[in-house]
């Protein structure tokens, strides 16, 4: 204890004392005080190089004292009177020092922002209307507090080059550029693709590609979030919509078992863009374009909108109450022995909870989960692609997922197995399972929310929600526990899987009150020991940790040493 | 605070009202027989006879867009009057422009421009609101239609009604 309160140093912002560990940034301090300075380049995740020039504040230190001349007399909490330094200092890239005094309030202060403003704005174009910036732009933001109102500036703004493809995904327009240098940062130290760069010189310099390379990494579209204007902008969402009529939901990526923590920005029940949300033990403020992009089909042609069922040759729209019936009719003539449930690392613990239920309920002989690996790219991107494969292991208590899937095989094609539910998977494409060896079984019954060449074969198809469209929780490859929440409303006469599985149970004669998602989670906290005393809202926007895996994520292993070094605030 | 409204005390000879029903008996009758004989007008034939001519240069009727001088289309799709229009009829699909087009180096613009003149209410923000001087609230007042579909004014439309206005401030034309 008596450390840790020696690492802390006393200082003044705005008149008022405040401790803060040694080697924090001013800047951070001011943040952690309530009192917000603002700036362009400066980003916790990167190197500060302080070339914006917009977190100017005017400081202060003890005054010394001339040869012969009494030191300052401290007053009865230990501070000593500051003497205000005439020049001002940059806080994002200063660290605090003992008895420091930092004022953002003074007139000096004030004439520094109002100055780099005006200089910010003499070439910058006035394409607000066209910008896709507009409305979460530090420059439109920072230009109505702190700039002058007026320009003073009557010559020819320079004329730089717009509109210009640096990469597959990206649009650059240098006119828009400030020169904060952040993108050229992300490039450099976190994707490790440095093909950014400045040239030419003063009011000239342009933001430009290496000749013959372009900006394509998996993790450029992190260059367009970071961008404080509107220079870097995505392809995919250009023009698509104005940010102040979206909705924000936060959620979490489920394309992999990172489980990224993302905004998801909607407006009336169609999404238009996904951002990363911060989060330091998951994905830092970064996420991959794959993932992000991963989204369109949600509002595909393909989606499946109403129940099906087989009539011999073709598919006919049923009713919910018809489906189940025709499902509970089906399963009731059969020994569990002849029933494979075939569940989904892709549900969410409330889902696999319920799943388990049912597979307890029909006393199903065989059940597995489909498993997706990958590479790791050594950045976020996790092996494992199924979201939550330690739910799995949990909840259904596989303890290897996916080695069952060959014996299921072997039973369909020897005749043991005569029906397989197979929920949020598509076994033909994803599993391999073929359709003769699908056509073999007396009953298969198939939830997605696309049509697939499972479906095809299937006598009864549920159409269920997609990611978006539900809410649950997930665990993650290191074991974390997160939220994933309702953003939209699904099509037609979709239903949650858990919803799905929970009519299934009711229909084939099992009866349970669960009418929400949290009445499910409620019980796994009774049931499954790990999730003992928790709550949901106690899981929170980012999520708890729940069980050790002992593993990690690449690049937030980096960070944490950059942070070490000194290098980054992290 | 309640605010206490004085009555006026009535003398007893305004109590009778019969005072007070003569004299507005006489302004009545007065006009009356000023239109019976045929010496004032009151009502205008429409619609043969339409009030065009008098609307005051600050009318506020049909909201249209307008195109510049060069034929530009000056609306760039920002969305602004879609965001401020109270009853919500205004509803706007962006577009990039085609890099072929004259206009490329103003890159956006409307792709569908609707405006549900049922919704409408005539207010004028979208045209206080409109940056680039786009949309203007002209002095058509007679806006029918014989279904719903036909009441909503799409980007054709608009601009049959908006037509040219010259004079307005052009940043789009300068050299780029």
């Amino acid at each position: 204890m008596s450390e840790e309160k020696s690492d802390l140093i006393d200082v003044q912002i705005n008149g008022e004392w405040h401790s803060f560990p040694k080697g924090t940034r001013m800047i951070e301090a001011c943040r952690q005080a309530g009192v917000e300075v603002p700036h362009y380049c400066y980003h916790p995740k990167l190197t500060s190089p302080g070339n914006c020039r917009m977190c100017l504040v005017e400081m202060g230190m003890p005054p010394r004292p001339r040869p012969g001349e009494d030191p300052p007399e401290p007053d009865e909490n230990g501070h000593l009177p500051i003497s205000w330094i005439p020049r001002p200092a940059i806080a994002c890239a200063n660290t605090i020092a003992p008895n420091m005094g930092i004022n953002t309030e003074s007139a000096m202060t004030e004439e520094c922002r109002k100055g780099v403003m005006e200089l910010l704005l003499a070439n910058h174009p006035l394409d607000c209307p066209i910008c896709d910036q507009a409305g979460e732009c530090s420059l439109q933001e920072f230009s109505v507090e702190h700039g002058k109102g007026e320009s003073r500036f009557r010559e020819q703004k320079v004329k730089k080059p717009k509109n210009v493809d640096v990469g597959p995904r990206i649009r650059l327009d240098d006119e828009r550029c400030i020169m904060c240098s952040r993108c050229i940062r992300f490039t450099d130290e976190i994707a490790d693709d440095p093909v950014l760069g400045f040239t030419d010189r003063g009011s000239h310099t342009v933001l430009t590609v290496y000749p013959g390379h372009e900006l394509a990494n998996n993790y450029s579209l992190n260059t367009v979030d970071i961008c404080p204007v509107g220079a870097l902008t995505s392809n995919d969402f250009r023009f698509q919509m104005r940010v102040w009529f979206m909705k924000e939901t936060k959620t979490i990526d489920v394309n992999c078992a990172t489980g990224a923590n993302v905004t998801v920005y909607s407006r009336e029940d169609k999404i238009y863009r996904i951002t990363p949300r911060q989060n330091n033990d998951v994905n830092s403020d970064w996420m991959p374009d794959s993932h992000r992009l991963n989204f369109h089909w949600i509002e595909s042609d393909a989606r499946l909108t109403d129940p099906l069922i087989c009539d011999g040759e073709n598919h006919r729209l049923a009713t919910w109450q018809e489906a189940l019936a025709t499902s509970a009719d089906k399963l009731a003539g059969l020994e569990g022995g002849e029933i494979a449930v075939i569940a989904s690392a892709r549900m969410t613990n409330e889902e696999l909870l319920m799943t388990n239920r049912l597979i307890k309920h029909l006393g199903a002989g065989h059940v597995d989960t489909v498993t997706r690996m990958g590479e790791a790219d050594g950045y976020l991107i996790s092996a494992d692609r199924n979201p939550n494969t330690n739910g799995v292991k949990l909840i259904l208590g596989l303890d290897d997922p996916g080695s069952q899937i060959e014996s299921i095989k072997e039973g369909i094609e020897q005749g043991r197995i005569k029906a397989v539910i197979a929920l949020q998977e598509n076994l033909v494409e994803d599993a391999d399972f073929s359709a003769e060896l699908l056509g073999k079984l007396d009953f298969l019954l198939t939830s997605y929310p696309l049509a697939n060449p499972t479906a095809d074969v299937a006598h009864v198809v549920l159409p269920s929600a997609g990611w978006a469209e539900k809410s649950g929780t997930m665990i993650n490859v290191t074991g974390r526990l997160q939220r994933l929440n309702k953003v939209i409303d699904g099509p037609g006469l979709t239903l949650e899987a858990w919803e799905i599985v929970r009519d299934l149970i009711q229909a084939t004669g099992g009866g349970n009150g669960i009418y929400s998602v949290t009445d499910i989670f409620t019980q796994l906290t009774q049931e499954v020991s790990e999730f003992e005393g928790l709550t949901w809202g106690q899981i929170g926007d980012l999520g708890i940790p729940l069980i050790e895996t002992g593993e990690t994520i690449p690049l937030l292993e980096r960070e944490k040493e950059r942070v070490a070094r000194g290098l980054i605030v992290g | 605070m309640a605010i206490v409204v004085k009555r006026p005390k009535l003398k007893w000879w305004e109590q009778l009202y019969i005072p007070g029903i003569i004299s507005g008996m006489r302004v009545t009758l007065g006009h009356f027989f000023k239109i019976v004989s045929g010496r004032k007008k009151v009502t205008m034939q429409y619609p043969e006879e339409k009030w065009d001519e008098s609307l005051p240069e600050h009318y506020r009727g049909a909201p249209a867009l307008v195109k510049d001088e060069q034929d530009r289309e000056r609306c760039v799709a920002c969305q602004l009057c879609e965001f401020i229009c109270p009853p919500r009829a205004i509803t706007i699909k962006p577009e990039e422009i085609p890099s072929d087009d004259k206009w490329a180096k103003v890159e956006k613009r409307p792709k569908a421009f609707d405006i549900d003149m049922i919704r409408c209410i005539y207010c004028g923000l979208c045209e206080e609101v409109c940056p680039e001087q786009a949309i203007y609230l002209r002095k058509d007042y007679a806006i029918t239609g014989t279904s719903r579909a036909e009441m909503v004014h799409d980007k054709k439309k608009l601009y049959e009604i908006g037509g040219v206005r010259v004079g307005l401030v052009n940043k789009w034309n300068e050299l780029k």
